[in-house]
């Protein structure tokens, strides 16, 4: 479903990401860790083209996200992404947001988008928030949200950048039961996340990433079981401390 | 001081007329200016956020120009100099053929030096809503073009309300700049009924008191409209 063959990226002079490869098979999920600045949110915008790349290349679907003549809005309406900062459009209503790409890009008509959205926020439990604005909720309504935004597009696969990490702790399981639930409908995501229960509960495998690299690439049982490469050990003790 | 006040004067013919029609000079020269400042600065406030680094080029070029000339500088380089440059019958045509020269001028030099003035205050506003709001709106499919229609712009001119507003305050004070080239607005016919009556006293007042007035009204009415465009929860973008 998604492939990545070697790709690098530099800012300037400085490279971001090197000579990164992998596979996220049709329903696999993937979770992605690693220390701050390691290149996890530069790797998945890459998917989508939300930043370009300068060497490698990467297919979603069959499409080459990088080549010149991918038309790319049209790849990333069926690749969901849900960001940190959720990231809904703070002057449309709730059901709005949800709405909007399916009237603009799949051209469905209101009432079809309409009855779409009311799904998906009684799917994610917001059904009675749906006139509301983005900034009445609390932020783990928004990131719910944010998820039923993006499956609205019917996606066949999800992005997921630290959807919990500007949660405060008591809203993380809400928005993680969701993506749990998701993951077990047999949705193909990509997650970058540090919520290692998370990954222990849903994951098929787990990236680890540092300085730009991706140091491991394995199974999760493998991931948590053996030992791995000493700043994966590292990493993980820090994070499983707490 | 020895001064004969008489406040009479001003309702007298042609003073109270001249006044009305110097007051509509410089609302009309006002309103146009803004039309076109408003219109261009948009595009190139819009322009210098896009990814293009050409288009980028062409908005910054235009801002460091129109920025960087002082606006009666600008008046006279439109009056005096651009028709010369044209080949004589264009220039002929600006400089008397075309419908009221000396008013059509006034309100297109202040319009493009005030464009680069509203260029600036779009931009900002684009770059406060930020990349994350683009990204997301990028995500899901629409083109940049519909980000910015449905997202950027809704956004950011709903922060930018009060800067664009204290824009149109400047254009319309710095539309006495007009005189200069022969546009009789409040301030020329102010001098002018100063000139013929001696009265400059009240001449002067009833021109800065209707400057006063008008722009404390605009600003009544967009205090109203910022009110009705706030967006509900939403104390300020900055705080995200
Ligand atoms: N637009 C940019 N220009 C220059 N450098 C950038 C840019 N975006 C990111 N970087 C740098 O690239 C590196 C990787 O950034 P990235 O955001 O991908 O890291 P991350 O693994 O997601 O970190 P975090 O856990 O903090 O989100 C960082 O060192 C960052 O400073
Ligand atoms: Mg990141």
């Amino acid at each position: 479903m998604i492939e990545l063959r070697n790709v690098s990226k530099w800012f300037g002079d400085f490279q971001v990401l090197n000579d990164c490869s992998t596979k996220v098979a049709k329903g696999e999920v993937v979770v992605v860790c690693g220390p701050s600045g390691s290149g996890k949110s530069t790797l998945i915008k890459c998917v989508n083209g939300l930043e370009p790349f300068q060497k490698g290349s990467i297919e979603v679907d069959g499409t080459s996200v990088g080549a010149k003549d991918t038309n790319l809005p049209e790849l990333r309406s069926h690749i969901g992404m849900v960001f940190q900062n959720f990231e809904l459009f703070p002057h449309i209503k709730v059901i709005g947001n949800i709405t909007l790409a399916q009237l603009k890009v799949l051209q469905r008509d209101e009432k079809q988008a309409g009855e779409k959205a009311h799904a998906l926020l009684e799917r994610v439990g917001l059904l009675d928030q749906a006139d509301k604005y983005p900034a009445q909720l609390s932020g783990g309504q928004q990131q719910r949200v944010a998820i039923a935004r993006a499956l609205a597009m019917d996606p066949i696969a999800m992005l997921f950048d630290e959807p919990t990490s500007a949660l405060d702790p008591e809203m993380i399981n809400e928005v993680l039961d969701v993506m749990v639930e998701l993951a077990n409908d047999g949705m193909t995501m990509m997650v970058v996340t540090h919520e290692m229960g998370f990954a222990r509960k849903v994951a098929d495998r787990v990236i680890f990433m540092d300085e730009g690299r991706i140091e491991e690439d394995c199974t999760k049982d493998d991931f948590f079981g053996t030992p791995r490469g000493a700043r994966a050990q590292v990493f993980l003790s820090k994070i499983l401390q707490h | 001081m020895n001064y004969n006040w008489d406040w009479g004067v001003l309702l007298q013919e042609p003073y109270f007329d001249w006044l009305v029609s110097g007051f509509s000079w410089t609302i009309t020269v006002s309103l146009v200016a803004w039309v076109l400042a408003f219109s261009l600065g948009s595009i190139v406030g819009i322009l210098r956020t896009t990814d293009s680094k050409f288009l980028r080029a062409i908005g910054t070029g235009y801002v460091e120009f129109f920025r960087n000339i002082p606006l009666l500088v600008q008046m006279f380089l439109w009056y005096f100099v651009f028709p010369e440059l044209l080949p004589e019958s264009a220039g002929m045509w600006v400089k008397r053929g075309m419908p009221m020269p000396e008013f059509t001028t006034a309100a297109i030099c202040l319009g493009l030096y005030t464009a680069s003035r509203v260029g600036e205050q779009v931009r900002a506003g684009i770059l406060a809503v930020g990349i994350g709001q683009r990204n997301a709106g990028l995500a899901m499919g629409l083109t940049p073009a519909q980000v910015y229609r449905f997202v950027l712009v809704p956004v950011s001119y709903r922060i930018i309300i009060p800067p664009l507003t204290s824009e149109f305050l400047t254009i319309f004070k710095n539309s006495s700049l007009a005189l200069t080239i022969g546009v009789l607005e409040l301030t020329a016919q102010a001098r002018q009924i100063e000139e013929y009556t001696f009265q400059g006293f009240e001449a002067f007042t009833a021109a800065t008191l209707l400057y006063i007035c008008v722009t404390s009204i605009v600003m009544l009415i967009m205090r109203v409209v910022e009110g009705k465009a706030a967006i509900p929860g939403m104390i300020s973008l900055g705080a995200k």
